[in-house]
């Protein structure tokens, strides 16, 4: 029962803030509710078992990544978005399309099989951690390479050219 | 049997999101906006990677959203540099006024 409602619970705070992200003009108030979004997901995960990356997800997508964005928002001072003819065009025709996406997949998705209770799976940081450094050791150095670069593609982007 | 919850409503529930993020990539004119429905987008496979991870009681699943989530990272700082200096060169937002590569 308990497993249910806090499905049902932040299942429901997740889609509505999916939704409000959809809603709002200002980029701000789309920010703040994906965070929403971010942290009903973390929920979820652990409501999974994802005990590792129910905290990842919150250390680094609630907290990091949503702090960049908040940041340039604040940084570019962006202002309430205006609607041009083809996005109105856009959302006469994508948003019934994607409704008759979702139906299908939700249609073959709940065809499946398996049922999820509370803590019979546990994905701690002891046993990802071993998995992580021991059968994708390579491709966790790989990554780290990869956030070499990113940083430095950040900083020369966004570095003011001198003429 | 009210104490399990079906697989099957995580994967709707993820499919459910990936669809809000394709809608808001679609529909929003602000550049930021758009890139926030890119990272929807993400999040709602990485439920997807989560919820089958479960079922088949492999961890493989959670490593993988451990390296998605590293690029995302990545992405989100590349991709607000290159926003901020689009917005240097061009001072505006919107994708429709963005529609010319050379100035």
């Amino acid at each position: 029962m308990m497993h249910t409602v806090l499905f049902i619970i932040f299942a429901v705070v997740c889609v509505a803030a999916a939704i409000n992200l959809l809603a709002q003009r200002h980029p701000i108030n789309s920010a703040l509710s994906l965070i929403v979004v971010m942290g009903s997901l973390a929920l979820l995960y652990l409501l999974l078992g994802a005990e590792f990356v129910a905290a990842v997800q919150i250390i680094i997508y609630a907290g990091a990544i949503m702090v960049l964005f908040v940041f340039t928002i604040m940084l570019l001072n962006a202002g309430e978005e205006e609607l041009s003819k083809s996005s109105r065009v856009a959302i006469v025709f994508g948003v019934p399309a994607v409704a008759v996406i979702v139906a299908a997949l939700a249609y073959i998705l709940s065809r499946g099989a398996g049922t999820a209770a509370l803590g019979d799976f546990i994905g701690g940081p002891k046993e990802i951690g071993r998995l992580l450094f021991r059968d994708f050791l390579l491709p966790f150095e790989v990554t780290s390479v990869l956030i070499l670069i990113a940083i430095m593609g950040a900083v020369v982007l966004a570095r003011r050219e001198e003429r | 049997m009210m104490n399990t919850v079906p697989i099957s409503w995580y994967l709707v529930l993820s499919a459910v999101l990936f669809a809000c993020g394709v809608t808001g990539f679609i529909i929003k004119r602000n550049i930021i906006t758009i890139f926030m429905s890119i990272e929807l987008m993400l999040n709602a496979v990485n439920l997807s990677f989560v919820a089958f991870a479960y079922q088949w009681k492999q961890l493989n699943g959670e490593v993988f959203v451990f390296f998605v989530m590293v690029v995302a990272a990545a992405e989100a700082a590349v991709g607000l540099a290159i926003i901020i200096s689009v917005f240097r060169t061009r001072e505006t937002l919107s994708v429709d006024k963005v529609d010319l590569l050379k100035l």
